[in-house]
């Protein structure tokens, strides 16, 4: 074996462990000014966004320490230094140390992922807003339950596209938007259901995402905290259109929300 | 238990049955290896333009169905057809009837045919490329009903077909394979190799034979389920009321969950099938050019037990977001972040195992120590992942892609080529360049933390995947230099690649003139038999073993190693 170019190649990459921290430290302090999440505009995301920079923070511990042992152990012990390895079989202490840690980490993380996804489950608060979110290929739409405040009946039997109920009386009211429009603080309770294939209904500025599953309603509470326009996104791949499948919602205040819904409700009936 | 029928007439085999339709063992592990390298090339040519559509999208490099066709092709072919094959398929093949002091394996004819079916099953699937609508476009997934209903992309007009039968026609290869590497390992070790002194790359092959002969009919039978939904007018996995435009869809009946739940019941485990071999390689790469045993043996072999188990308990992560019940999700989570810590144990094994070492950086101890730092690299964001809620804004972004790729897809890859040059010398007789074997390293190296790491921080900014462009969405057009620095670190891992090519031509057309049977005195068994050895492995009798495979730097004793088959009395532990 070549020891000398041996000896060189290990401190190279020995080097190469440290670079690598520089490196990926770097990408997330550039991600965190240039190219982060998209501006926060919901009460769920906000709990989500803790999360995930304390879980952040705890793995960069974990990359750190092994990458910089790491390419300590690249230059110190490489093959040119004098005498033998060492003979080191096993160390029950160390091998305690080493997976109670990482388990004390792992079990910690994942606890408090689960109970913030109970929290995200919850049943919605009953004047909850209700909005029904629609996705085909390759379009988003939304239905509204109107005045009554019921949606109309669905059966998959009825041979129209979304199997609505047309003669259901608490469809008469409901009313379609190409657009969804949510109430700012206050809590929505938003029912996916899909025409054709599996969609998903991806919120970046919500932190949010459900799959939108034909022959199935799911649904997700969101209390929406800033008033604006957003895009969202299909994140399951839904075929040739996937790439411009993109939503439009926006959210208002209360006031905006009534006059806009009677002004639907005149303009586009019973659908 | 030999084959006397192999061994008595090496010389008369015609050059059909010692080249082509080969019952030895190492000539099929040659064949897998060719096979799969090809292969390779074919993955990541399809990356390369993928990549190239994603930085320059005003090139229109492709098409947004052919960039879909490629997404799906790219998967497939470097799940299927490239990481498991040039692990299990060369490897296994290779080394586990070496490894364990037996003739052959235990099923010489089935292991043909597990070959040529694997040979087979590639035309099925390249010719998807040549059909109206091409490949498939769902991905590697293929998710229904976009793959069931015929007219819901191009692709699923005949893709999904051949891509269906391809893969069938791979688990089938694959169960072949999986039999004879679990009964030779379990049933054809040579005198005094107990469990407790096999090799690591042993345990790794076993436990993946095992993962893969429970998990591969799973898909097979999803798969079979999904061409009568196409062809046959079932619904499995199609529900009532569907259109596609305005055209009403005749099936009902079924639920798109079900297919997710049989896909990932064995896509989980696939992921593990990938990487418990390299695991094992890497071990005794890194044990060999560190002249010191493997850290905590037993506690590596628990650990490769642990996460075999574990890897069925956890697939539902991969469906936190599709609308399985919430419940399902909360212990999901739990046991996701459960395999980290066998991961986590493995992970500081290997990394004290080097610590007071003597660390010979050949090509091969480069890939292995990068494979630590891609498993370190990508498995850290996997707790992201893993913990419920903190995936939901990440799941299916380009973290996801991060995450993937450097856990599973490089990570495994470096294993591979730590493996090829350690075991080169071994399989032709003739040693890889360790300058060009260097370059093929850094190339790799750089690129991979340039490609791969940089897609945390698009999946964080909103980037979704398989999407054919940013440019729809206004949130995501700042991330466009960002898709161009990572296209240009991947060509650097291409470019890496066709070095390795290089390397190895190079290296063929020489004479195989490395004599030395154990060239990089390490003590496992398969070094005790010349280099290319013939057919039935050791001219001699098989010898026994007398030790653990990985006393290095014993004290007090004269050599550095102490090979498995050395008579001598034991003056150390007595494994």
């Amino acid at each position: 074996m070549e020891r000398g170019r041996h000896d060189h190649a290990s401190i190279a990459l020995g080097l190469g462990m440290f670079l690598v921290i520089l490196y990926a430290v770097g990408w997330y302090v550039a991600g965190r000014y240039r190219y982060w999440f998209p501006p926060l505009a919901s009460l769920e995301g906000g709990w989500i966004d803790r999360r995930h920079w304390i879980t952040l923070w705890s793995v960069t511990v974990g990359f750190v320490v092994v990458h910089a042992i790491l390419g300590y152990t690249l230059i110190r012990f490489r093959s040119g230094i004098p005498g033998r390895a060492a003979y080191l079989p096993d160390h029950r202490g160390l091998e305690a140390l080493y997976t109670a840690v990482p388990a004390v980490v792992f079990i910690g993380l994942s606890v408090g992922g689960i109970l913030l996804w109970q929290r995200l489950w919850r049943p919605a608060p009953p004047d909850a807003l209700v909005v029904e979110v629609r996705a085909e290929q390759f379009a988003w739409s939304a239905r509204y339950p109107g005045p009554d405040g019921r949606l109309g009946r669905v059966d998959p039997r009825i041979p129209r596209p979304f199997n609505v109920d047309p003669d259901d009386p608490a469809s008469q009211d409901d009313f379609t938007s190409p657009q969804v429009v949510l109430v700012v603080n206050r809590p929505a309770r938003i029912l996916l259901r899909s025409k054709d294939v599996i969609h998903s209904f991806f919120v970046p500025y919500f932190r949010l995402k459900l799959d939108v599953v034909p022959g199935r309603t799911d649904e997700l509470v969101v209390t929406p905290t800033r008033v604006g326009t957003y895009d969202f996104a299909c994140a399951e791949l839904c075929g040739v259109g996937h790439y411009i499948m993109r939503g439009r919602l926006r959210v208002v205040t209360q006031e905006e929300f009534d006059a806009w819904a009677a002004g639907q409700a005149r303009a586009n009936p019973r659908r | 238990m030999a084959h006397p029928l192999h061994l008595e007439a090496p010389e008369r085999e015609s050059f059909w049955r010692k080249y082509v339709f080969s019952l030895d063992h190492k000539v099929i592990a040659i064949q897998y290896l060719f096979t799969g390298l090809f292969m390779a090339l074919v993955g990541g040519f399809l990356a390369m333009a993928m990549r190239t559509q994603l930085a320059w999208p005003d090139l229109h490099v492709l098409r947004p169905e052919q960039y879909l066709g490629f997404v799906s092709m790219h998967g497939t072919i470097m799940l299927f057809w490239v990481l498991t094959p040039l692990q299990l398929g060369v490897f296994g093949n290779y080394l586990i009837p070496l490894m364990c002091g037996a003739r052959d394996m235990a099923f010489p004819f089935v292991n043909m045919l597990s070959y040529w079916t694997y040979a087979l099953s590639i035309v099925p699937l390249l010719a998807a490329f040549f059909v109206p609508g091409g490949p498939p476009n769902g991905g590697w997934v293929q998710y229904p009903p976009l793959s069931a209903l015929r007219d819901a992309a191009p692709g699923s007009l005949w893709g999904v077909d051949l891509w269906l039968v391809a893969v069938i026609l791979f688990c089938i290869s694959s169960l072949f394979g999986s039999l004879n590497y679990i009964t030779t390992t379990l049933q054809m070790r040579t005198r005094g190799l107990s469990m407790g002194r096999l090799p690591l790359t042993i345990w790794g092959m076993l436990l993946t034979a095992t993962l893969a002969l429970l998990v591969f009919p799973v898909l097979m039978a999803a798969g079979i389920l999904l061409l009568f939904d196409r062809h046959f007018g079932t619904g499995f996995f199609i529900p009532a009321g569907l259109f596609l435009g305005n055209r009403p869809v005749p099936q009902a009946g079924g639920d798109p969950l079900l297919w997710q739940h049989l896909f990932w019941f064995f896509g989980h485990p696939e992921v593990y099938i990938v990487i418990l071999p390299s695991m094992g390689m890497v071990s005794d790469v890194i044990a060999t050019f560190a002249r010191k045993g493997i850290f905590a043996y037993r506690g590596m072999v628990g650990a490769m037990i642990a996460i075999s188990a574990l890897s069925f308990l956890v697939y539902g992560h991969h469906m936190f977001v599709s609308g399985m019940s919430p419940l399902l999700g909360t212990g999901f989570a739990l046991t996701t972040l459960a395999i980290g810590i066998p991961s986590a144990v493995k992970t500081f094994n290997w990394v004290v195992t080097l610590w007071g070492a003597r660390i010979h950086a050949t090509p091969a101890m480069l890939f292995a120590v990068g494979f630590i730092s891609m498993f370190v690299a990508g498995g850290l964001s996997g707790p992201f992942l893993g913990a419920n809620s903190v995936d939901i804004p990440l799941h299916d972004t380009y973290f996801v892609v991060a995450h993937f790729h450097l856990v599973m897809a490089v990570a495994s890859l470096f294993g591979i080529f730590a493996a090829i040059y350690y075991w080169f010398p071994k399989m032709f007789g003739r040693m890889l360049d360790d300058r060009l074997g260097r370059i093929h390293f850094w190339l790799s190296f750089v690129g991979a933390y340039g490609a791969f790491f940089p897609m945390h921080i698009l999946g964080i900014a909103g980037m979704h995947r398989r999407i054919y462009s940013i440019q729809a969405f206004p949130y995501l057009q700042p991330l466009a230099p960002v898709n161009v620095f990572i296209t240009i670190s991947a060509f650097l891992i291409f470019l890496g690649g066709l070095v390795f090519a290089w390397n190895l031509l190079r290296a063929l057309r020489q004479p195989a003139t490395v004599e030395d049977p154990n060239p990089w005195r390490a003590c496992t068994l398969e070094w005790s038999t010349r280099n290319r050895p013939g057919h039935g492995n050791w001219e001699g009798p098989v010898p026994a073993v007398y030790r653990g495979p990985y006393e290095f730097s014993v004290p007090g004793e004269e050599r550095d190693y102490l090979p498995q088959w050395l008579p001598e009395p034991i003056p150390a532990r007595g494994t």
